[in-house]
C-alpha cells in the first residue's frame, strides 16, 4: 500500500506529509524537504523553554494515556545531579495501532530530531528507541538514520558545535506486548524480563538504571520539531482546547478504505469511519466499533457520534487511546471478537499479578466455552465478577485492558452471549 | 540518620497505631497486632514488588484499593483491612490462586502449614467457578536436593528473589510469562549455591520441598523446639523440627543480630545427620580388665574415688556447651591439671552477601569462644598423654582418634555421646547427651551467648556432661551437682570473666553479648 490515502476530508498533514517517500529516509533527502532545521534552534533555547513551548501547545502523550506532554517533562529534575535518560517508546503492539511503525519507517530523520530535542528539554544526553522487537525491518531502517546522524553531527558529541552531547541507541525490545507499558519497557531496557514496577517510584524520579527518565510515544516525540519551530500557537489552530493538534488514526475492520489517516484531533469519530474510511465494504451495517485499540470500550453503531478527542471519546464512555477504531460489520460475532481479544491479553499478561494473570487466562477460557455453545448463564454473572476484580487491582492497566471492552461487550452485546448459551 | 525520629499515627481498623514514618500500611497494622495476608512480600527480602496483590486494603481518600506491603504510613490515615470491597478482593485473588491448584493438601508437605491453605480456609470458598481443564506442570528438581512442584506454585517469586537479593547468585529465574509462568533455573545454571535450602523456607506455599522430607511428616506430627546450629562459629538460630525422636527439618528462626531469616545448607545436612551414630548409653567402668556398666551413682562413686591429682592431659571439644566446660574446668582445677586442648574442623568460608553476617565460618564448632573462654587452647594434634598420668576427654574429640590413643594413660576418664575406638581404652565413660538432647549455652564467634532447647530424647540414660561433672565433683566434695540447666549457667556465669553480666531468662531467644573482658580477641566483623 502506498501513501497518502486520499480522502474526502480537508487536512493539512504535518506528520505524515512524507509518508511514502523513499526520499524522507535518507539524511540528504530529510534535509532537502527541510529536516534537521530545528535542532539548531532547540540548541540555542533553554531546556525549560522548550518545555515551556511544548507545554503551552498542549500536546498530549500519543502512546494511549494523552497525558500532557510538556507537564510530563517539567517532572524532571531541573538541576541534574547525573545521567538522565528519554526512552522513546516504540513498541507499538496494541491490536489496532498501526501509527508508531509509520514514522519509523517514512520519517525516522523526524523521530530522530523530535527524540534529540526532546532530550535537550529533560537535560537527557542518552536516548534509548526501543522499538518492538517484532519490527525487524523498520528497526534497520531507523538504525541506519541514526547512523547517518551521528555522521553528520547530529547526534554523538558536541552536536552542531553547541558543545551539547547526545547519544542515541537503538534498542530491539524483547517481543512482548508489555514492554510497551513504560515501566516494563525499562525493565526490559535493564536487562530483565519485561515486567512492569509499581510506582513509586515514578520514572521522572528513577526511571532507567535507576535515573530520572521520561518516556515518550514515537507519534508524541515526532510532533516535537514542528511545534518548537511553529510555536504553540501554530499548533493550536487544529483540535480542541484540550485536544490540540492533529492525530494519526489506525482504522482497521470491516471499512472500504482501512489505513492510517492524519486527522486534526475533534474530528468526529463517524466521519473516520463513514467519510474518510468508506465505512462498511459490501453495504453491510456497522455492529461495533472498539474505538481506541483493543484496550478500550466497545461503542455501538449509534454512538459514533463522537468527538474524536480524549475528552470526547471520554465522554462517549470509551476512550480515544491510540485512536485506533475496529470496525466490526453486521456479521461480526461479538464473543467470537471478544475471545480473541482476551486471549491476547492472557497471553501478554507479564503474570506478575495474580487478578491478571489468572482473570485473562479465565475469562479467555469463559468466552471461548460459551463461544462453543457450552457456555451457562452464570458464566455471565462470573464474567462481570472478573471485570469487577480486574479493574484497578493491579500494578499496570493490561487487566483493566481486557476490561473495558470485555464490559462494554457484555453491557450492550449480552443478547448475543445469551444466544450462544440458549443455541 | 537523625535522633529525631518522625513518627505517624494511623488508624487501622479502628485502632490506633504509632508508627515511625516510612512504615508501610502492613508493617503498621502488624504492631496494632492485625495480619494483613500476603505472599510477595517476606521482611527479609528487600524489594517489594507488591505483585500478589493480595494485601490490598482500603485507605480513606484513595479511590482504589492499595497493595498495604508497600503504601507508607501517613498521619492520620484511615484503612480497614476488612471491608467488604478489600474482602472481596482478597478472596478473589484466592479464587484465582486456586483455579489451577492441585488442592493436593492431603500430601502436600506443607499442608498445615501453608499460607495458601490458611487464607483459603479462612475465605471459606467451598465450590470454584472454574469449569475448565487446570493447567498441569507436574514436578521438577531444580536443585540436588529440592524439588519443585509447580502446580502449587503461586509465582509470588521470593524464591527467585532470594537468590538474586541474598544469595547474589541469578540461578533462579521465572519462565514463561502470564498464566503459563513457573520457576526454573536459569538455562545452562545449577542451582549448587550454599544457601539455597532458604527458597525452601521462604516458600509460602508447598512448591518448593527438601527432597529429604518429602512426605516424611506432617505439620501437626512434629515438635519444634528452638536451637542454635552447631554447624560453625555463627550459630544460627534455628527450630529442630521432630518427629518420633528424628530431626526430620531445621528451619531458621529470625534473630536480626545473627542470621535474620537464613541459615546455610552445610548448618541443614550437619543436623540431620544428627540422627547417626554408635551411642553411649551408659556408664562404664573398668572392672577386672572388662568394661562394665554400672548406675550412674556407682560410677561417680566409683571414679571420684580412684581419680587422683597428677600429671594429666584434657582434651575438649569446640561443640559441648559452656555449662559442660565450665564443670570440666572444675574438675580439672581440683586435680590440679592446667591447660587442656581441643581441635576444630576448618572449611571453606562462604558468606550471604545479601546479608553478610551470616557467614558459614572457618571454624565448624559452635563453641569455639566458650570452650577458650573457659581457659581451652586451640590446638591442631590431640593431646599428648603422660604414661600413667589423668587423660580426660570431653565431647565428641574422639572421632579420628587412633585406636590405642589413651592406652597408656594411668585413668582415662571419657564423658562422651557417642563411641569411637580409642574408647575402648577408658578406665571409665561417661554418656552424655549430645547439644541436640540437652538445654545450655553456646557463645558464637563475636562473643554472643546464646542458648537452645532440648529438641531429642537422650539415649538409655546419657546426661548432661554439666550435670555428670558437677555430680562428679560433688562426690569429691567440692560444691554441689546442679540438676537443671539454668542453676548450672547462673554458677557458670557468677564464675567466669566477661559472663558476669548475664542472666539465664535475659538471654532469651535472642542471646546476649559478653561483657568487654570476655570479648573474644578476634575483631568482631
Ligand atoms: C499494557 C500497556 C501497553 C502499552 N503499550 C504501549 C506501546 O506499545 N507504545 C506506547 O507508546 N505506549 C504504550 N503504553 C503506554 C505507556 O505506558 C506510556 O504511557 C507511553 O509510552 C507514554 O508516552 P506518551 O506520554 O508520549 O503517550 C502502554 C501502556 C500499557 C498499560
Ligand atoms: S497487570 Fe498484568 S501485565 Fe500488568 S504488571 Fe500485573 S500481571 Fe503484569
Ligand atoms: S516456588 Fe514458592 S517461593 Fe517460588 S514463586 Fe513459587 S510459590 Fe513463590
Ligand atoms: S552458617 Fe554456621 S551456624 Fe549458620 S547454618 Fe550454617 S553451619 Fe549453621
Ligand atoms: S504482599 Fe503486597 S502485593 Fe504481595
Amino acid at each position: 500500500m502506498g501513501y497518502p490515502y486520499s480522502h474526502d476530508l480537508e487536512v493539512n498533514t504535518l506528520l505524515s506529509r512524507h509518508f511514502g517517500d523513499e526520499k524522507a529516509r535518507t539524511l540528504e533527502g530529510w534535509k532537502e524537504l527541510g529536516g534537521y532545521a530545528t535542532l539548531p534552534r532547540a540548541l540555542e533555547m533553554e531546556p525549560g523553554a522548550i518545555t515551556e513551548v511544548v507545554k503551552e501547545s498542549g500536546l498530549r502523550g500519543r502512546g494511549g494515556a494523552g497525558f500532557p506532554t510538556g507537564v510530563k517533562w517539567s517532572f524532571m529534575p531541573q538541576e541534574p545531579t547525573g545521567p538522565h535518560y528519554l526512552c522513546c517508546n516504540a513498541d507499538e503492539s496494541e491490536p489496532g495501532a498501526f501509527k508508531d511503525r509509520e514514522i519509523l519507517r517514512w520519517v525516522p530523520h523526524l523521530l530522530i530530531e523530535g527524540c534529540l530535542i526532546a532530550a535537550r528539554a529533560i537535560r537527557a544526553e542518552h536516548v534509548y528507541i526501543y522499538v518492538r522487537g517484532e519490527f525487524f525491518p523498520f528497526s534497520r531502517i531507523v538504525t541506519d538514520a541514526v547512523v547517518e546522524a551521528y555522521e553528520a553531527g547530529y547526534v554523538g558529541e558536541n552536536i552542531l558545535g553547541s558543545g551539547w552531547n547526545c547519544d542515541v541507541t537503538v534498542h530491539i525490545g524483547a517481543g512482548a506486548y508489555i514492554a510497551g507499558e513504560e515501566t516494563g519497557l525499562m525493565s526490559s531496557l535493564m536487562g530483565g524480563r519485561a515486567e512492569p514496577w509499581i510506582k513509586p517510584p515514578f520514572p521522572a524520579q528513577a526511571g532507567v538504571f535507576g535515573r530520572p527518565t521520561t518516556v515518550n510515544n514515537v507519534e508524541t516525540l515526532a510532533a516535537v520539531p514542528m511545534i518548537v519551530a511553529e510555536g504553540a500557537d501554530w499548533y493550536r489552530q487544529w483540535g480542541t482546547e484540550k485536544s490540540p493538534g492533529t492525530k494519526l488514526w489506525c482504522c482497521s475492520g470491516h471499512l472500504v478504505r482501512p489505513g492510517t489517516y492524519e486527522l486534526p484531533m475533534g474530528i468526529a469519530l463517524k466521519d473516520v469511519i463513514y467519510d474518510v474510511c468508506g465505512g462498511a465494504p459490501n453495504g453491510k451495517k456497522i455492529k461495533a466499533v472498539i474505538p481506541g485499540g483493543s484496550s478500550t470500550a466497545m461503542l455501538t453503531a449509534d454512538e459514533l457520534d463522537c468527538e474524536g478527542t480524549y475528552e470526547g471519546m471520554a465522554e462517549a464512555g470509551s476512550a480515544l487511546g491510540t485512536a485506533s477504531p475496529i470496525v466490526m460489520d453486521e456479521d461480526t460475532n461479538i464473543v467470537r471478537a471478544m475471545r480473541r481479544i482476551a486471549q491476547f491479553y492472557a497471553h501478554e499478561s507479564c503474570g506478575q499479578c495474580v487478578q491478571c494473570r489468572e482473570g485473562t487466562s479465565w475469562t479467555a477460557q469463559l468466552l471461548h466455552r460459551i463461544e462453543r455453545g457450552e457456555g451457562s448463564l452464570s458464566d455471565i454473572d462470573t464474567l462481570y465478577h472478573l471485570c469487577e476484580q480486574m479493574t484497578g487491582r493491579t500494578i499496570c492497566p493490561l487487566a483493566d485492558s481486557v476490561v473495558f471492552p470485555l464490559r462494554s461487550s457484555l453491557d450492550k452485546f449480552r443478547d448475543e452471549y445469551e444466544a450462544l448459551i440458549r443455541c | 540518620m537523625s535522633d529525631a525520629t518522625n513518627y505517624v499515627t494511623l488508624t487501622i481498623d479502628a485502632v490506633e497505631v504509632k508508627v515511625e514514618a516510612g512504615t508501610t500500611v502492613l508493617q503498621a497494622a502488624e504492631h496494632a497486632g492485625i495480619v494483613v495476608p500476603h505472599y510477595c512480600y517476606h521482611p527479609g527480602i528487600p524489594s517489594r514488588p507488591a505483585q500478589c496483590r493480595m494485601c490490598l486494603v482500603e485507605i480513606e481518600g484513595q479511590p482504589k484499593l492499595q497493595p498495604s506491603c508497600v503504601f507508607p504510613a501517613q498521619d492520620g490515615m484511615v484503612v480497614y483491612t476488612t471491608s467488604e470491597t478489600a474482602e472481596t478482593a482478597r478472596k478473589s485473588v484466592i479464587e484465582f490462586l486456586l483455579l489451577n491448584h492441585p488442592l493436593d493438601c492431603p500430601i502436600c508437605d506443607a499442608a498445615g502449614q501453608c499460607m495458601l491453605q490458611d487464607y483459603a480456609f479462612e475465605t471459606g470458598q467451598l465450590r470454584s467457578r472454574y469449569a475448565e481443564a487446570k493447567l498441569v506442570l507436574g514436578r521438577d528438581r531444580v536443585a540436588d536436593d529440592i524439588l519443585y512442584f509447580g502446580d502449587r506454585c503461586i509465582v509470588c517469586t521470593r524464591c527467585v528473589r532470594f537468590m538474586e537479593e541474598l544469595a547474589g547468585d541469578n540461578a533462579l529465574v521465572v519462565a514463561q510469562r502470564g498464566h503459563k509462568a513457573y520457576i526454573d533455573t536459569f538455562p545452562g545454571k545449577d542451582l549448587d549455591n550454599a544457601f539455597r535450602g532458604n527458597i525452601v523456607d521462604v516458600c509460602p506455599v508447598g512448591a518448593l520441598v527438601h527432597e529429604d522430607f518429602v512426605f516424611k511428616a506432617r505439620a501437626w506430627d512434629m515438635d519444634s523446639s528452638p536451637g542454635i546450629c552447631p554447624g560453625c562459629s555463627t550459630g544460627c538460630n534455628i527450630d529442630i523440627n521432630v518427629k518420633e525422636n528424628q530431626i526430620v527439618r531445621t528451619k531458621p528462626r529470625l534473630n536480626p543480630d545473627v542470621n535474620s531469616y537464613w541459615m546455610c545448607d552445610h548448618g541443614r545436612r550437619h543436623l540431620v545427620m544428627a540422627n547417626r551414630g554408635v551411642r553411649a548409653e551408659a556408664p562404664l567402668i573398668r572392672v577386672d580388665g572388662e568394661l562394665e556398666p554400672a548406675s550412674w551413682n556407682e560410677a561417680l562413686t566409683w571414679i571420684a574415688g580412684r581419680l587422683e591429682a597428677g600429671d594429666g592431659a584434657a582434651v575438649v571439644s569446640g561443640g559441648a556447651a559452656n555449662e559442660s566446660l565450665f564443670y570440666m574446668r572444675g574438675l580439672l582445677s581440683e586435680l590440679g591439671i592446667d591447660g587442656g586442648t581441643f581441635r576444630v574442623l576448618q572449611g571453606e568460608e562462604i558468606t550471604l552477601p545479601g546479608f553478610p553476617k551470616l557467614k558459614l565460618r572457618a571454624d565448624r564448632a559452635p563453641n569455639v569462644t566458650g570452650a577458650e573462654l573457659h581457659g581451652f587452647k586451640r590446638s591442631d594434634e590431640l593431646a599428648d598423654v603422660p604414661d600413667g598420668g589423668v587423660l580426660i576427654v570431653l565431647g565428641d574429640a574422639l572421632a579420628d582418634a587412633p585406636a590405642d590413643y589413651g592406652a597408656n594413660a594411668g585413668f582415662f576418664l571419657c564423658v562422651g555421646s557417642h563411641l569411637y575406638p580409642a574408647m575402648v581404652n577408658a578406665t571409665a565413660i561417661l554418656p552424655m547427651t549430645s547439644v541436640l538432647e540437652m538445654e545450655g549455652t553456646f557463645v558464637n564467634y563475636e562473643g554472643r551467648v546464646q542458648r537452645f532447647h532440648q529438641a531429642l530424647r537422650a539415649p538409655g540414660v546419657a546426661r548432661p556432661a554439666w550435670m555428670s561433672l558437677s555430680r562428679l565433683l560433688e562426690h569429691r566434695g567440692v560444691g554441689e551437682g546442679v540438676l537443671d540447666a539454668r542453676a548450672a549457667f547462673q554458677t557458670m556465669a557468677a564464675g567466669t570473666t566477661g559472663m558476669d553480666n548475664l542472666s539465664w531468662s535475659g538471654l532469651g531467644l535472642r542471646g546476649e553479648l559478653l561483657s568487654e573482658a570476655g570479648q573474644p580477641a578476634v575483631a568482631v566483623e
